[in-house]
């Protein structure tokens, strides 16, 4: 199989699921002034997206490093905090004498505080990453 | 054998009320969005416990307990892995997977690479993982059924089997959503019910005649003990000697009466008996420790322990978002912002079922300690009731807990079967209805077939290596292909194969290794420390090669996935490939109307 027929399977069916805006080359937009009203500027703002123009690129950009950075920041914390406890418990063995309402520290650190922590991670991302799409529609739409 | 017969109504009773919401939920299934996705039309709460239910198979219901009563305070990280990759999930994939409007898998890699190779890639390693997965959910249905009623092993699997397949014919991902909805909330409470009658007869009874766990030497029974080697052979350790009666085979010689064991190794073939007394030593299965204290303290089992628990970390934490049963579920929420609150209370709901299983755990190390002897420490929870209660409460709670495990594999093997059924009637066949529904009985069949031929090992142990699989091939797909530009199909494919190539090579070696002898150290049993990174570094450095791959329409996509959902970016791609004449022009009219939206 030559390589451009690899590179482009069932072209029709790509190009109605990426609409029309998919196939054009890209188009650069110069706007002088701005004179439009309200609604115009959102509807301008949707299109320019679409478009991937200078400005809606740079905009999808931004919104993509913004989530990557909360997701990326909370998804290293946590797996660091789960890789600490293992090498932990190998150096510490005392830690296995500790005990808390009768029972051991390490079965309560394993066994019942990494659910409520793991929520409360992915509570904190779902608002984070909510956030940073309502500001982008109010970005787009102002 | 009464217990027996209410064992035997509780599974009927969950088959018949699975049979019976699985034809309400197709009555109106007819169409391949539905058979595919549900019509992308379930409430996220719904959602959520439907994955659940279907997430909390055989390695979860009776796996973990399992793996605590042999492992002690180490198995807890499967639990926490299980829950953990669902984090993972939450922040890399949930929202952009949906938006992207993909119906399976393969259909993503394409839609985002524009290359039909790596759509083909990617179907062969859903239907591995699928398979892969669905085979110990068989198997222990097999155990299940003979631990309560002594009927062959085959049998359960086949039962199992022959229902999901029959309730996926009549409606696919529509009919199942109900099901496993309803089928979490039947596990949990098949497991909290037990956990708290048991965990009050256990501070009830002050003068039990157990070994107390504060004890630190080796574990020994309770009272005198009489056990059956089952169909498998098994090797057991002996820390502390112990005098016994044995009659049938120990290490390949034939023995009869009494016997004296000193420290070491013994081999036991399948039939062998072993009577013990009140008060002597426990040998345990080979690999797990002898005494309550390595039990119940963290990381005893020295270095190559400590290797094993962070690969079993990464391969949980970043294989949960590659398992296509999950995925596909993801494809079913209405949008990107309901999957993302679909998976944050997946969170919650796994993250209250887990806390009973452990306890279960615990108390089998003290009443059930003749499971370590012949390591089918899976049936613990299943034994537990009856053994801490010998009344008829306890047969009550062995009912429960017996319901409560088949409908574990039930909603498993169902989600498995339908995201396989998926993949394989859009990709090898026409996707037609009809295709969905030759697809499923093919899958089943294959199934069912390889949980007999195969031998069986623990569930979660099986588990984990479809975990380690998607961790090292769709892992990597999935974050690279949502968060990064250059990534190219090339550089996925090369990922894939090497990846997924690495660690079924290391699970044959490890296959080969426990025949003869457990000379594969841990890296091997559980590859995925070293080929999830492998994986990464391949697709990354082979799509920088081959730069010039990149789609051209790659902003657009990227849009496409991240933009949020008010803007109306989502183009479904079941609808545009398969929906009816009526629906396409709606999307296509959406186009228009934004379009005319700008002149």
């Amino acid at each position: 199989m030559s390589r451009h027929d690899a590179g482009k399977p069932e072209q029709p069916a790509r190009d109605a699921w990426l609409g029309e805006q998919g196939r054009k080359p890209r188009r650069r937009r110069v706007v002088l002034a701005d004179s439009t009203k309200k609604s115009g500027k959102a509807l301008r703002t949707i299109i320019e997206l679409e478009e991937q123009t200078s400005v809606g690129e740079k905009l999808v950009r931004d919104l993509i490093r913004q989530q990557l950075k909360s997701a990326f920041g909370l998804a290293f914390a946590v797996l660091f905090g789960m890789c600490l406890l293992p090498i932990t418990f190998y150096l510490v063995p005392q830690i296995g004498d500790l005990e808390f309402l009768g029972i051991p520290v390490p079965w309560l650190v394993l066994g019942v505080a990494p659910f409520p922590i793991l929520y409360g991670v992915g509570w904190v991302f779902r608002r984070q990453a909510e956030r940073h799409e309502r500001d982008f529609v109010n970005m787009v739409d102002r | 054998m009464t217990a027996t017969v209410y064992s035997l109504t509780a599974i009927v009773f969950m088959a018949m009320v699975t049979f019976l919401l699985g034809y309400v939920g197709s009555r109106k299934a007819n169409t391949t969005p539905d058979f595919l996705v549900a019509r992308r039309a379930i409430p996220a709460s719904r959602n959520a416990a439907a994955i659940s239910g279907e997430y909390l198979s055989a390695a979860s219901f009776l796996g973990v307990a399992g793996l605590v009563l042999k492992d002690g305070v180490d198995a807890l990280w499967y639990p926490v892995g299980f829950t953990a990759g669902y984090l993972a999930l939450l922040l890399f994939v949930a929202a952009p997977l949906r938006r992207s409007g993909a119906y399976t898998l393969p259909d993503f890699a394409e839609a985002r690479l524009g290359s039909v190779n790596v759509r083909h890639f990617s179907t062969f390693f859903v239907v591995c993982i699928g398979v892969l997965y669905l085979v110990p959910q068989l198997q222990s249905a097999g155990l299940t059924l003979t631990t309560i009623t002594r009927l062959p092993a085959w049998l359960g699997g086949l039962v199992v089997t022959a229902i999901v397949v029959v309730n996926v014919l009549g409606g696919g991902m529509r009919a199942i959503t109900l099901v496993q909805a309803f089928q979490y909330w039947g596990k949990l409470f098949a497991i909290a019910a037990p956990t708290f009658v048991l965990f009050v007869v256990f501070l009830a009874s002050p003068n039990r005649a157990t070994q107390p766990l504060s004890d630190e030497g080796v574990v020994r029974f309770p009272q005198a003990e009489t056990i059956t080697v089952a169909e498998q052979v098994v090797k057991v350790r002996v820390d502390e000697p112990l005098r016994l009666r044995v009659s049938g085979q120990i290490n390949g010689r034939d023995a009869d009466g009494p016997v004296f064991w000193g420290r070491g190794v013994y081999e036991l073939s399948p039939g062998t008996t072993m009577e013990f007394t009140a008060g002597s030593p426990v040998p345990v299965v080979e690999g797990s420790p002898t005494t309550n204290e390595a039990w119940s303290r963290p990381q005893t089992g020295g270095i190559s322990e400590l290797v094993r628990t962070y690969s079993l970390i990464f391969a949980t934490f970043l294989g949960t978002m590659g398992l296509p049963h999950v995925l596909v579920r993801f494809y079913t929420n209405p949008d990107g912002k309901a999957a993302r609150r679909t998976a944050l209370h997946v969170l919650y709901l796994l993250g209250l079922f887990y806390l009973f299983p452990t306890v279960l755990g615990v108390l089998s190390k003290l009443y059930l300690p003749q499971l370590l002897v012949n390591g089918k420490t899976d049936a613990a929870v299943l034994m537990l009731p009856e053994t801490m209660l010998p009344n008829l409460g306890g047969q009550i709670l062995g009912a429960i807990v017996a319901a409560g495990a088949f409908a574990a594999f039930l909603s498993t093997s169902s989600g498995l079967v339908v995201s396989v059924a998926g993949v394989v009637s859009t990709d090898i066949l026409p996707g037609k209805v009809r295709d969905f529904r030759w697809a499923t009985v093919f899958t089943g069949a294959v199934a069912i077939a390889l949980a007999v031929a195969l031998p069986r090992s623990d569930a979660s142990l099986t588990v984990a290596m479809s975990f380690a699989l998607a961790a090292s091939t769709f892992c990597p797909l999935l974050v690279l292909g949502i968060w990064w530009r250059g990534l190219t199909w090339v550089g996925a494919v090369c990922g894939l194969v090497v990846g997924g190539g690495l660690v079924i090579s290391a699970q044959v070696v490890s296959v080969v290794s426990s025949y003869t002898g457990r000379w594969a150290p841990a890296f091997i049993t559980q590859p995925a420390l070293i080929t999830v990174p492998v994986a990464f570094a391949i697709m990354i450095v082979v799509s920088k090669g081959t730069r010039r791959r990149v789609p051209a329409d790659v902003s657009q996509i990227l849009l496409r996935l991240h933009a949020p959902d008010p803007l109306g970016f989502i183009r479904d791609r079941d609808v545009a490939r398969f929906g009816t004449a009526e629906e396409k022009a709606r999307m296509a009219e959406g186009k228009r109307r934004g379009a005319g939206r700008a002149r």
